[in-house]
């Protein structure tokens, strides 16, 4: 069983917010002069109107990160997931609780922090990696690889300030990914750069993990490079963990922005002549789940129930995906043989949703029961919930279906001998029919 | 082989409650605690040393900055003290008509401007680096007394620049050098701990009270004009107010620094025990005072 690299013990962050408005944060010695009667008198009265709030940016977090692993914290604007880098990088105390560290700590809370902007490209490759935490001997070691890596070989001696905003990015990212502490803290750097250069990034982030044992705790707000680097995840929210797990699960609930359904569920019946009595998800060998291999079927059992004969009904499915975009509907009217659904009684349908056919996500269905265009009998609204989980052997690169689309489209790919093009107008295009 | 196994033992980990036993590994010790702190905090001088490199580092990166893009350049570290002892010793000499132990006013005040000097820049200095460096205050961990610290160590440029300027001026005067200048490193040692102990409380107080900017220069201005700059302090006549008059450090080492190269002093043995009294009560003061409210630092610059 691997070490632990760190443990987080009901760890909280309190911080005071002033509720005068106008000077902001920075106090003068005026300021505080004039108040000292005031807060004597409250202190005195103990809970008399107090000008200040305790605002808690983090409480009572608790947990423990392996050595070697690669632990994603995602939460939205404000969940504490900074104030937790900060902590952890001793760059502010906490409030109440504390952390075990067990290794150096590195940490890359923003690109280029260290750098001044006067100072030549080498020069701030020395400056920024004393800051983090390197000495000279370990930075000089580096240094050919550092540069290597940013590619700036030409400029190192022209004063940063000269830089492009591209440069400056790399020069910065080289310098921290070099670092060799036992522990990452990484904070949302690669919001800034080019995607190639973002890639880079990811990468090298992706061999420090796992080919140098490293344990890394990374923030940030996307959610590809989350699933695809960690392989666990802690959601916060309002300074609490509100899940941790599996990176893609966790991810997924972040996203959908609500508890994880239970893969069958058993409807309450309702006052109509056509009512949901069951719905649920299996895999193909049966088994309920709500998690799904792209490239494996989807199962949606269904029954339900009608007191009288209804001409015309229809049961149909709808997917939406978390955003609540409509995927894909299918009512059992493109059932073929045809299926009736009319007789009184009840009924039981299996609804297979191929696979190959969502990119991985995490998707809702909704069911109905209506006659087209008169009547809706029942309609139970993102009744069931399901993920679709990237597999390596789809070649979906571990991306989440959010930014790429949702479907699976089977493009078939092919290579062509390069004449094609420039082939005469008259002549039928004979690319496609190639083998 | 440990990420082989972190992977696998992933999912079922996360399955367990969030919350960790107190006692995580009893073999091994942490390598670093993180608790909440309270009240007076430790020096923690060792932490300092393992930083040393990056010490260095900034003290490269303050000399090599500040006269960066200027015509001059270095000049203007030869420029500086140069005009404002030449100001000082006409008002000393021709105004006012202050004594000046026997020595020519330029000379005099030259000498007594070159210690001085120094310590302005480095109390000056060191007091707002905090406040421009505050990006990295709160970005970077690092022992935040550096910052304050580095520029302890750069202002000897400076100082370096003076000396020479002070040794040229010797020539002109004829003034003979003796063995006394060797005390000079000795006083320059105090006149550093002095100023690091006063930059130590400004850039602490600086973080919460900007209010240190406006009021420094000004201080720095009154000090000047109470310590023995433009005139010696044999002008004061009674003892016992000489004795008040050494609790200011700056006589001291100003005195001390006057006798390594003029040779005349009113500097006593007593006068100087107070001297080294006061300025390691600076330092001490600052460091702890600098240490206590070092951990709010990045929530409030």
């Amino acid at each position: 069983m691997p070490e632990i690299a760190l443990s987080i013990q009901d760890l909280s962050k309190s911080y005071r917010i002033a509720h005068r408005g106008g000077l902001g944060g920075y106090k003068t010695l005026h300021d505080e002069l004039i108040t000292i009667p005031r807060r004597l008198i409250n202190r005195v009265r103990r809970n008399g109107r107090s000008t200040s709030e305790t605002f808690w940016a983090l409480k009572n977090v608790s947990f423990d990160v392996k050595q070697g692993e690669v632990l994603g914290l995602i939460g939205s604007n404000g969940a504490g997931k900074s104030t937790l880098l900060k902590i952890l990088n001793r760059i502010t105390e906490p409030t109440t609780g504390g952390v075990d560290i067990y290794g150096r700590v590195g940490a890359l809370l923003e690109v280029g922090t260290g750098f001044h902007p006067e100072l030549t490209g080498r020069e701030n490759i020395f400056l920024n990696g004393a800051i983090l935490g390197m000495t000279r001997a370990e930075i000089k070691k580096k240094f050919d690889e550092i540069v290597a890596f940013a590619e700036v070989e030409k400029f190192l001696d022209t004063p940063v300030k000269r830089y492009s905003s591209g440069m400056y990015v790399r020069l910065a990212f080289a310098v921290a990914a070099h670092l060799d502490p036992e522990i990452l803290l990484i904070d949302e750097v690669l919001a800034v750069g080019d995607a190639e250069f973002q890639k880079k990034c990811l990468q090298k982030m992706e061999e420090v993990a796992a080919n140098q044992g490293r344990t890394v705790i990374f923030v940030s707000h996307n959610m590809d490079a989350v699933c695809h680097l960690c392989s666990r995840c802690i959601l916060l929210r309002n300074g609490e963990i509100q899940k941790s797990g599996d990176a893609a699960e966790v991810v997924a609930a972040y996203l959908g922005g609500e508890q994880e359904k239970a893969p069958t569920i058993q409807f309450t019946s309702i006052d109509s002549d056509a009512s949901f009595q069951f719905a649920g998800l299996f895999d193909s060998k049966g088994e309920p789940t709500t998690s799904f291999n792209a490239s494996d079927p989807i199962l949606l059992k269904c029954s339900f129930r009608l007191r009288c004969e209804i001409e015309g009904l229809q049961v149909s499915l709808a997917v939406f995906n978390f955003k609540g975009d409509r995927i894909f509907y299918a009512p059992v009217s493109m059932a073929n043989p045809p299926i009736s659904v009319e007789a009184a009684g009840e009924h039981h349908l299996t609804a297979s949703i191929p696979g190959r056919l969502l990119l991985p996500g995490r998707y809702f269905i909704t069911l109905a029961l209506h006659t087209p265009k008169t009547k809706l009998y029942d309609i139970r609204r993102q009744a069931l919930s399901f993920r679709v989980l990237a597999t390596i052997s789809d070649r979906f690169d571990g991306f989440a279906g959010d930014e790429l689309g949702h479907v699976y489209a089977d493009v078939k790919w092919q290579r062509t001998d390069g004449d094609g093009v420039r082939l005469p107008k008259h002549q039928p295009p004979s690319i496609l029919a190639s083998g | 082989m440990a990420t082989v196994s972190s992977e696998s033992s992933g999912i079922v980990y996360a399955k367990a409650p969030a919350r960790s036993t107190l006692v995580p590994q009893p073999s091994r010790t942490p390598t670093l605690r993180i608790r909440p702190t309270k009240g007076w905090a430790a020096l923690n001088l060792g932490e300092l040393w393992s930083y040393r490199d990056l010490l260095w580092i900034l003290v490269e990166r303050n000399i090599k900055v500040i006269y960066k893009q200027t015509a001059l350049g270095i000049g203007w570290v030869a420029l500086q003290p140069l005009i404002a002892a030449s100001i000082l010793a006409i008002i000393a000499g021709r105004v006012a008509n202050l004594p000046s132990d026997g020595t020519p006013h330029l000379l005099f005040v030259f000498c007594g401007w070159t210690i001085w000097n120094y310590f302005q820049q480095t109390a000056q200095r060191s007091s707002t680096s905090l406040i421009s460096n505050a990006q990295l205050v709160s970005k970077v961990y690092f022992p935040r007394m550096l910052i304050p610290l580095s520029h302890t160590f750069s202002t000897l440029v400076d100082f370096g620049v003076t000396l020479i300027m002070l040794f040229i001026f010797m020539a002109i005067y004829h003034v003979v050098p003796t063995v006394r200048l060797l005390a000079i490193p000795g006083f320059l040692f105090l006149t550093a701990i002095t100023a690091t102990g006063v930059a130590l409380w400004f850039s602490a107080l600086s973080v919460k009270y900007r209010d240190t900017n406006y009021a420094l220069p000004l201080f720095l201005q009154i000090w000047m004009w109470a310590s023995a700059i433009i005139y010696p302090t044999s002008m004061i006549d009674s003892p016992r107010w000489r004795m008040l008059f050494a609790l200011n450090p700056v006589v001291g080492f100003v005195e001390g620094f006057r006798w390594c190269v003029l040779g005349r002093s009113a500097l006593t043995p007593t006068m100087l025990w107070i001297t080294i009294g006061m300025s390691a009560l600076a330092l001490l003061t600052g460091a702890f005072f600098f240490r206590r409210v070092e951990r709010d630092f990045a929530d409030i610059i």
